[in-house]
């Protein structure tokens, strides 16, 4: 079988790699870039917790092949924090308490981006719903949506400060 | 998990793609999104010796609609399906679909056409082409043909595409005035597979009796069908909730599901009715409102 010439980007880094057309995504960005806050919880396409945003759109990077994210812009959990600074939703997971062992947190924060980057002040039943595709098995998820509702809210107001008009007024 | 050694490669379009299947008859399969092969893959369920992936062949994702039917490309993902003004507007079934199939990140970069070739008899998308009597194009390299979707879903996970051919449009007829339809789906938790659902479209005529109908269930044998005895319940008569239980009946009558995890066979058998009911409870409201 033949290797595959591919080019990623993740968090704004380009990399090349020969990879096996059956590497899987997950496992170029853990075991060949050593980003390992992606996880593989399920491997079955369920859980989430692999997620990451490709192209902007979240993916389940255990459900794709290398291949397949050649030449696209991609995102981890690495990605999120600026510098020292936190995410507002790693910070907001964080103050919420909205994780216990933490090994679904990365998919959870990944999904919750593009939930808000869709909708910028979801209800909680559109939040629930959002997450549909991540589970978390050490408890319920009141948590995970208080932390998520809390982001909004920053998120919301930090764009306001900055373009000077409220977003997502609907 | 890791799946077995294949090939890959990613033609940059459909004529290519064409020679490619040609060439490698037998042992070439399509990959669009990637959400219904890769984890059988993953499981070794599925070994092909190449993979064909299809994204870098464009033209194959419109949703438009003709004068004739709704024109969805086979490889329009369930969110663009989604997102669609046109779907948005007057084909709230499509909706229904795209609702509950899968998870959000499903719905990102699965497509209705990959959905449809791999033909899981409890996915989602056969039943409402079954219900609407779809027409699914395909393509090869001596032309292209359409296969109405009550001939196309063979068996389980064997539809009527060769494998020389690629699915390139779903087309729905375009919804009349006095026509709605509906999808429900009966589910052990958001995301999962079908335990059962149906599909029901309702065409009133204007003494407001029904004057076509049609039902797609999924979930309750070894492919997808299309429940013909309870159409016939249906044709002709005016909507009434006894009516629509008899025509539920009807299609459970018809359903030959077999009993797994998600419940024994009396039980999807009674379930195949209820939905068939409820779906046709949903449809009709939206035919009434549409007239």
């Amino acid at each position: 079988m033949t290797t595959q010439h591919i080019s990623v980007t993740v968090n704004g880094e380009t990399h090349e790699a020969d990879v096996e057309p059956r590497l899987l995504l997950v496992h170029l960005l853990r075991d060949t870039l050593g980003l390992t806050g992606t996880h593989v919880g399920c491997d079955t396409s369920h859980c989430g917790a692999c997620t990451v945003h490709i192209d902007g759109a979240s993916a389940k990077s255990c459900t794709m092949l290398a291949v397949q994210a050649d030449g696209r812009q991609i995102k981890t959990i690495e990605g999120m924090a600026d510098g020292a600074t936190l995410h507002p939703l790693q910070q907001a997971f964080w103050d919420q308490h909205g994780l216990q062992c933490g090994f679904c947190t990365p998919g959870m924060i990944m999904q919750s981006a593009t939930l808000l980057a869709d909708n910028a002040d979801p209800t909680e039943q559109e939040i629930r719903e959002g997450i549909s595709g991540n589970l978390c098995r050490c408890t319920g998820y009141v948590n995970i949506v208080k932390a998520i509702q809390q982001a909004a809210t920053e998120m919301a107001a930090a764009a306001e400060t900055q373009t000077g008009s409220p977003v997502a007024a609907s | 998990m890791i799946p077995a050694q294949f090939d890959y490669v990613r033609p940059g379009d459909l004529d290519e793609t064409l020679r490619i299947l040609k060439d490698r008859e037998g042992e070439a399969k399509l990959l669009s999104g990637g959400y219904s092969l890769i984890p059988l893959i993953k499981l070794r369920l599925a070994q092909p010796g190449l993979l064909v992936d299809l994204r870098d062949v464009s033209g194959l994702d419109g949703i438009t609609e003709t004068d004739d039917y709704l024109s969805i490309g086979a490889k329009a993902t369930h969110r663009q399906i989604h997102d669609a003004t046109v779907v948005a507007d007057r084909y709230p079934l499509l909706q229904d679909v795209t609702d509950v199939i899968g998870d959000p990140q499903v719905r990102n970069w699965g497509t209705i056409g990959g959905s449809v070739a791999h033909a899981d008899p409890a996915s989602d998308w056969p039943a409402v082409l079954l219900a609407t009597s779809a027409t699914l194009v395909c393509r090869s390299q001596t032309g292209e043909r359409t296969i109405a979707a009550r001939d196309f879903f063979i068996d389980t996970f064997q539809t009527a595409i060769e494998p020389t051919e690629v699915l390139t449009e779903i087309r729905i007829q375009r919804r009349p005035r006095g026509a709605g339809a509906a999808y429900e789906k009966l589910e052990r938790k958001v995301g999962d597979f079908a335990t059962v659902a149906a599909a029901a479209m309702v065409g009133l005529g204007a003494d407001g009796r029904i004057a076509r109908a049609g039902i797609g269930l999924t979930g309750v044998a070894e492919a997808p069908f299309a429940a013909t005895d309870a159409e016939a319940v249906l044709t002709g008569n005016a909507p009434s909730d006894e009516l629509f239980r008899r025509a539920g009946a009807a299609a459970g009558a018809q359903s030959r599901p077999f009993g797994d995890v998600r419940g024994p066979v009396e039980y999807k058998r009674a379930m195949a009715a209820e939905m068939t009911l409820r779906a046709l409870h949903r449809a009709t409201k939206r035919a009434q409102a549409y007239a």
